[in-house]
This record gives C-alpha cells, sequence and structure tokens, in this order.
C-alpha cells in the first residue's frame, strides 16, 4: 500500500514520559483566586473560564483564598485529613495483604485520597454515591465499619457480598454507596437515572458518580451527559482524571488534554478543579449540590489529580513510566499539602500527624485481626458456594434449583 | 522447534502476520506501547512501529466500529478485547455491522477483522473476568468463532483467523496462558514439556472449521473446547474409559465430520464447556448430534457446564466443570 499526497501514516499519541525519561510535567498556570464563583442557576456558557481554567484553594503557600475558599472548621479539616490517612494507610495494609495471597486482587487509592472524601463529605448522607473502584474512601465518610470492607476485601464468609466480586468492588446501601462494577464507565449513566428517580419521587436527594480519564471513552460517558442536561437531573458528574488507564495515557482519551469543557456544548456547566486541593474539591462539590438540590440540574467536573500508584496488584507501571514520575506531580500530596494547611493555620503539628498516624495504623491492624478471624482468601472460611445460586433471580427457578442440587452433591463429595 | 506458552503463540502468530501483510494492524487497551495486560504484545509495537501496534482510547465500541471501517476499506485489523467480559460494549458493532455488512451490501462490502479475547475462568477473577460468552457469538450468523486451547493451535488458529475474510471473535483461555489447566486449581504446570507447546516460529494455518482429535479412543466422543479440553484429558485418563477427546478449536462453523464420525463409532457423547448450560454451544451439539446420529447412540447425550449463574469470585472452584464431573457423565453414558 502506498500512502498517497504525502500524508503521514495513521498519527498515534504518545505519553509525554516513559521509563528512563524526566519527569515531563509543565509548570501550572493557576492560581487560588483565579476564578469567581458564579451564581448557581448560571447558564453552561457563563463556565468557561471555569472549565478551562482550575478550580484552586490552597496556594503553594499553604495559604487558603479566592471565592472558592470553603472557610471551613479546622475541626472538618482535620476529619477529612483523617479519612485521607486512613484510606492510605488501609490500602498499604491490604496491598502487603494481598502479597501474601490473602486477598486475590487490591486498588489502591494512592494520590487520588482526597477525591471521594472532599466530596463526599461535601454532600448530605442521604445523596447517593455512584463510584468507581477508586472511591472507596467515600466509606470512611459515611462511617462503614472497616471491619466489613476487610471481610469484603480477603472474601471470607463475612464478605457482605457474599464471595462474587473481586476485592474493592464493594457495596454499602446504608452508606448509600451504590455497587461497584468493573466494567468501566458504566455507573456513570446509570447514577443519571438515580437522580432522576430522586427527582421523580420529589426528593431532595443528589447523586454523584465518577469516572476515569480513560473510561470516558466510553459511550456511557456520553449517554450521561446527554440525558443528565436533556432531563436537568440532579446529578454531579466526576471525570476523575488520574492521567492513566492502566497504561494508556490521558493523551489517548483527549486530544486537548481537557475533559471539563466537554459538559458545556451539552449544556452543563463544567469546572476543572485540584483534585489535590481537599478544599477546592469540597468547595466545588457544594457549589455543585446546591445548584442539583435547588433545581438548575447537572455539574460536570473534571478532576486534576495523579495516579501516583499502580492501577492495580496486577499491573506494573514501571514498564510504561518512570517510576518516580508522581512525585513531580504539580498538584502534590493531597494528605501533606491539607496537613501543611493545618500547621500553617497553628492547627496542627508534625507530633499530632505522627500520633494520629501510629492511631490508624492500630486500628487498621485490630480492624485486620478481626476480620481474619471470619478467614480469608488463602485459607477460608469462605461464603457458602450456595451463594452462588442465590439472588441470581428474586427466587431461583427450577432449572437452578436442579443444579444447585448437583452443585451440592459434588462439594460434599 | 521452540516451546511456546500460550501467550508467546499468540504473540508469534501476530508478529508473523504484521511481518507478511502490511494490511495488517492491531490495537487495543494497552496492547501497544506496554505490550498487552497478559503481554500478548509485548515488542511487537517496538519491531512493527507506533502506526501498526497501538493504544486506542478504552473503549470497546469505538475499537470494534474502528476495525470495521478500516476492514471495509482494506485493511486487515486484529483487535483485542482486554477480557471478554468487556466485550459488550462492542457488541452491536460485531453483531448487527461486522457480521451482517457482506450479506446487506450484496457482497460489496466485507470485514475481515480478528477480535481477540482471553475468555474463560480460573484465575479468580470474578463474574466480571472470567466470562465465557462464546454462544452470545455463536448465535449471530456471519460470525466466525474460535476458541483455542493450546500454543500450537493458538498460533495457527489466529492466523488462519487474521488471513480470513469474515470476522473472527477470538477466544482465548486465559487460563491457560502459561500452562495447561487440569482442573486442579493446586497443580499449576507450565507449557514447558508439553507436546503441544512445540510452536513454529515460521507460519502455519490450522484451517478454521476442523476439530482436533486430542485423544483418541472408542468407547465414548467427549468434545469440548477451550481450558476444559485439559480437564477433559484429565478426565479420561482417570476414568479408564477409553475416549475419544475432540478439541472443536473452531465453533463457527464447527467440524460436524469429525464429531459424526467419533459419535458413529462411539455411540456416546459427553459435551463438556465452562460456560452456562442453557443455551450453551453445547446445546447446539447436543441437538445436531442426535440430529445425525441418533441411531448410532447407545446413551443419552450428556452434557458439563458452568451452572446457569454469575462466574463467583471466592467459590470458583465450585463453579468450574472438574474431573470428577466429566467422569461422571462419561460413566454414566457408559451404563446399559
Amino acid at each position: 500500500m502506498s500512502g498517497g499526497g504525502g500524508v503521514d501514516p495513521l498519527y498515534v499519541p504518545d505519553a509525554p514520559h516513559r521509563p528512563g525519561d524526566e519527569a515531563d510535567f509543565t509548570e501550572w498556570p493557576w492560581s487560588p483566586g483565579d476564578l469567581g464563583r458564579p451564581e448557581i442557576d448560571c447558564d453552561a456558557s457563563e463556565t468557561l473560564d471555569l472549565a478551562e481554567g482550575l478550580v484552586r484553594v490552597l496556594g503553594d503557600d499553604n495559604k487558603t483564598s479566592g471565592d472558592w475558599d470553603p472557610k471551613l472548621s479546622p475541626e472538618v479539616l482535620i476529619q477529612g485529613l483523617e479519612h485521607m490517612m486512613r484510606l492510605r494507610i488501609f490500602d498499604d495494609r491490604m496491598m502487603k495483604m494481598q502479597r501474601t495471597g490473602k486477598l486475590s486482587f487490591y486498588m489502591r487509592s494512592f494520590g487520588e485520597e482526597a477525591v471521594a472524601i472532599a466530596q463526599t463529605m461535601a454532600l448530605e448522607d442521604r445523596d447517593w454515591l455512584f463510584p468507581t473502584y477508586r472511591q472507596p474512601g467515600a466509606q470512611f465518610v459515611r462511617n462503614r465499619d472497616m471491619v466489613s470492607m476487610i471481610c469484603h476485601c480477603i472474601g471470607n464468609e463475612m464478605d457482605n457480598v457474599k464471595g462474587r466480586q473481586m476485592p474493592v468492588h464493594y457495596t454499602y446501601k446504608e452508606g448509600r454507596f451504590i455497587s461497584v462494577s468493573s466494567p468501566v464507565g458504566t455507573q456513570f449513566s446509570q447514577a443519571v437515572g438515580v437522580a432522576l428517580a430522586s427527582n421523580y419521587k420529589g426528593l431532595d436527594e443528589v447523586t454523584i458518580t465518577w469516572i476515569g480519564d480513560g473510561a470516558s471513552a466510553e459511550g456511557d460517558y456520553h449517554y450521561a451527559l446527554n440525558f443528565a442536561s436533556i432531563f436537568q437531573a440532579p446529578v454531579i458528574l466526576n471525570v476523575v482524571n488520574n492521567q492513566w488507564a492502566i497504561s494508556t495515557h490521558k493523551n489517548f482519551a483527549s486530544k486537548n488534554g481537557n475533559f471539563a469543557v466537554r459538559g458545556i456544548p451539552y449544556g452543563i456547566p463544567s469546572i476543572r478543579v485540584d483534585g489535590n486541593d481537599f478544599l477546592a474539591l469540597y468547595s466545588v462539590t457544594s457549589w455543585a449540590r446546591d445548584r442539583a438540590s435547588k433545581g438548575f440540574g447537572p455539574t460536570h467536573i473534571e478532576v486534576l489529580t495523579y495516579r501516583a500508584g499502580a492501577h492495580s496488584s496486577s499491573d506494573d507501571p514501571s514498564r510504561y513510566r518512570p517510576s518516580d514520575v508522581h512525585n513531580y506531580w504539580p498538584g502534590g500530596d493531597p494528605i501533606s499539602r491539607l496537613s501543611e494547611h493545618l500547621k500553617q493555620i497553628g492547627k496542627w503539628s508534625d507530633k499530632q500527624h505522627q500520633e494520629l498516624s501510629e492511631r490508624i495504623d492500630s486500628e487498621v491492624m485490630a480492624a485486620y485481626k478481626e476480620a481474619v478471624k471470619f478467614g480469608d482468601l488463602a485459607n477460608g472460611p469462605y461464603p457458602s458456594s450456595d451463594a452462588i445460586f442465590t439472588e441470581v433471580y428474586e427466587e431461583p427457578p427450577w432449572h437452578l434449583m436442579e443444579q444447585w442440587d448437583e452443585m451440592k452433591k459434588w462439594r460434599e463429595s | 522447534m521452540p516451546n511456546m506458552n500460550m501467550v508467546e503463540a499468540v504473540n508469534s502468530a501476530i508478529d508473523t502476520m504484521l511481518s507478511k501483510d502490511e494490511e495488517v494492524i492491531m490495537f487495543g487497551e494497552d496492547v501497544g506501547y506496554f505490550g498487552g495486560v497478559f503481554r500478548t504484545s509485548d515488542g511487537l509495537q517496538e519491531r512493527h512501529g507506533k502506526h501498526r501496534v497501538f493504544d486506542s482510547p478504552l473503549s470497546e465500541g469505538g475499537i470494534a466500529a474502528t476495525a470495521f471501517g478500516m476492514g471495509i476499506n482494506g485493511l486487515r485489523p486484529v483487535v483485542e478485547i482486554q477480557f471478554a467480559d468487556y466485550i459488550f460494549p462492542a457488541y452491536d458493532q460485531i453483531v448487527n455491522e461486522m457480521a451482517k455488512v457482506r450479506h446487506r451490501s450484496g457482497g460489496e462490502f466485507w470485514c475481515p477483522v480478528t477480535i481477540r479475547t482471553p475468555a474463560g475462568g480460573g484465575i479468580r477473577g470474578g463474574h466480571h473476568h472470567s466470562q465465557s460468552p462464546e454462544s452470545q457469538f455463536t448465535h449471530t450468523p456471519g460470525l466466525k468463532v474460535v476458541y483455542c486451547s493450546t500454543p500450537y493451535n493458538a498460533k495457527g488458529l489466529l492466523i488462519s483467523a487474521i488471513e480470513d475474510n469474515d470476522p473472527v471473535i477470538f477466544f482465548e483461555p486465559k487460563r491457560c496462558y502459561r500452562g495447561p489447566f487440569y482442573g486442579d486449581p493446586h497443580n499449576v504446570p507450565t507449557w514447558s514439556d508439553h507436546p503441544e507447546a512445540e510452536v513454529p516460529e515460521s507460519h502455519y494455518k490450522i484451517p478454521l472449521g476442523e476439530a482436533r482429535l486430542a485423544m483418541e479412543g472408542d468407547r465414548c466422543t467427549v468434545i469440548s473446547w477451550g481450558a476444559m479440553v485439559h480437564v477433559c484429558e484429565q478426565a479420561i485418563k482417570s476414568s479408564g474409559v477409553s475416549c475419544d477427546l475432540i478439541d472443536l478449536q473452531t465453533l463457527v462453523p464447527w467440524d460436524v465430520e469429525a464429531v459424526v464420525k467419533s459419535v458413529a463409532k462411539t455411540g456416546r457423547c459427553v459435551i463438556v464447556h465452562e460456560a452456562p448450560k442453557t443455551s450453551g454451544f453445547g446445546a447446539e451439539m447436543a441437538a445436531s448430534i442426535q440430529e445425525r446420529c441418533f441411531w448410532n447412540l447407545e446413551s443419552p447425550i450428556e452434557r458439563v457446564t458452568g451452572w446457569d449463574t454469575p462466574f463467583p469470585h471466592t467459590t470458583e472452584w465450585d463453579y468450574m466443570p472438574g474431573p470428577d464431573r466429566v467422569i461422571a457423565a462419561i460413566v454414566r453414558t457408559q451404563e446399559d
């Protein structure tokens, strides 16, 4: 095949840096105070600067400023810090246990701890959460018992999803945290339905959902934007742009690198926010909740962050990116940034940080020891394999009953 | 002849075709720079160029649709769907578009696309990394459906699939990527001394539509595909019953001649697959076998399959058919 007209053959993008390269991030031109906070009944077109810019509250000097400062009390900030530290310590412990075979698989939220935690804290407890596998931290905000989370991850007989799902695919209805599904993106458009049901029932409930930069290439992302806009759903649609979909850089998900602006032609007010800035995330989410709650419909948010760790325990990012690259992310680390801010305002110290870290570590270890009493993936006991047959349907039909009997026969043989 | 595991054999097939035919290109999620989450395209981008082996956006529907467009315009795309469980956003493009374009255009357009996808359980993947959805495609006229089981047939069948002018769904049993699977999760053999791991580096084909007679016997015909072929081999050895083991290899079109010949000889038949029973491809085979071999049959045709439930995570060994269930079925066929 000869190419015609001197055209280059098939353009394929690349990642900005690969193993052996220096990290290549352009310095952020955005500062706190750059962007105003519009009225909640604003038109999508009035948010173009918010979508093209970046909402920040915490400056490089660790001080807060600008219209988006949510003016949270130190108590709330310390609570947020604690949740984020809990998630990181929890993740580290689970990853270690994965290496010993106690879990089949694990996914950390490393570097993205602020996302689900700040955003869930900005909501009401009655609001619905429709997460991906990278927002387990929301459960801490909704007071999920850590033992129960571990029992799910290690697939023991107390796993509330009965050994059916891979680890980290949590379900926590009491906290309105909807079951995580592996196929990426499906939740995004489903969340619009959840929101419309609340709307239909006349309830002041908002639904929040998340999708990755990679999964925004799935049709579900676009269905969500269209349906949410058409029906003015009370939904908060977040694209968590953590730059990587396993090995695939966000350059394969967006030509110009901006996800936020995509909401505007759909008629949805859209904002890009610093995903490692707890205060900015909280603030933008509160604004979006307020809009949804007062009947002004959806908000589309790009959460700009960095997947500091591997995609999962099955992944080895040193094969496709410089191994220390996350240390150069212009947005820094969400936990350090919030703790530095708290120190800056005189409400936190290294000693307190150390003590809290130790307390959480003990808490996680205690929860882990409690959870393994009910078994783990390496050693059992597991949920009964009867759970293979239950809840496939509301009531098992005859053919499942027959097969269930057969399975029991083999299990007992 | 080099020894290859199934990952290397798949890689070698694609490599061979990229070298042989410049109309062949490959893309999919994480297949480019990284070389695929199962390493099946490791080194291929470096060897053949970024414009021939590349990462795609995370969009199975987009992958299938783009492959369709390239296919009708003279290319021969080989695309990967990272897990068969994730093929469903592409289902419309595959079922309504690829499968029908030759027919709907009066033969003016056709779509020589190969869709490779790792399938099946045994890796603690739960219901979204373990399914075996072959019958969702065998039910679609216009598609060819292949399910390899060894390094040798993986390469030979994949080359045939790529060279075929019809769309082919190519299932790779991921549990067998690095070794055969005999039904015991604690026994993790490699391919290193397996005769079916002797794989030529050069181009060779196993014709689509031809089954492989993996074992030869005269008392029962055991038919299977994918990882279950090895489970059946183990079961036959343990059963002490002399059996033909037919590794179907291609499900559409399946090798009716080989099956009829064997069942006419043995008069007994067991069909084994990992996918759920209801509307599984075993049902199609059982129906066809009774149509063609009814007067040869000495006992009812048996099916050993996955249950009609989602695939579990922690208790997957109570789901996947194991040798014991296959042995029991073989023994039942021997009763008078």
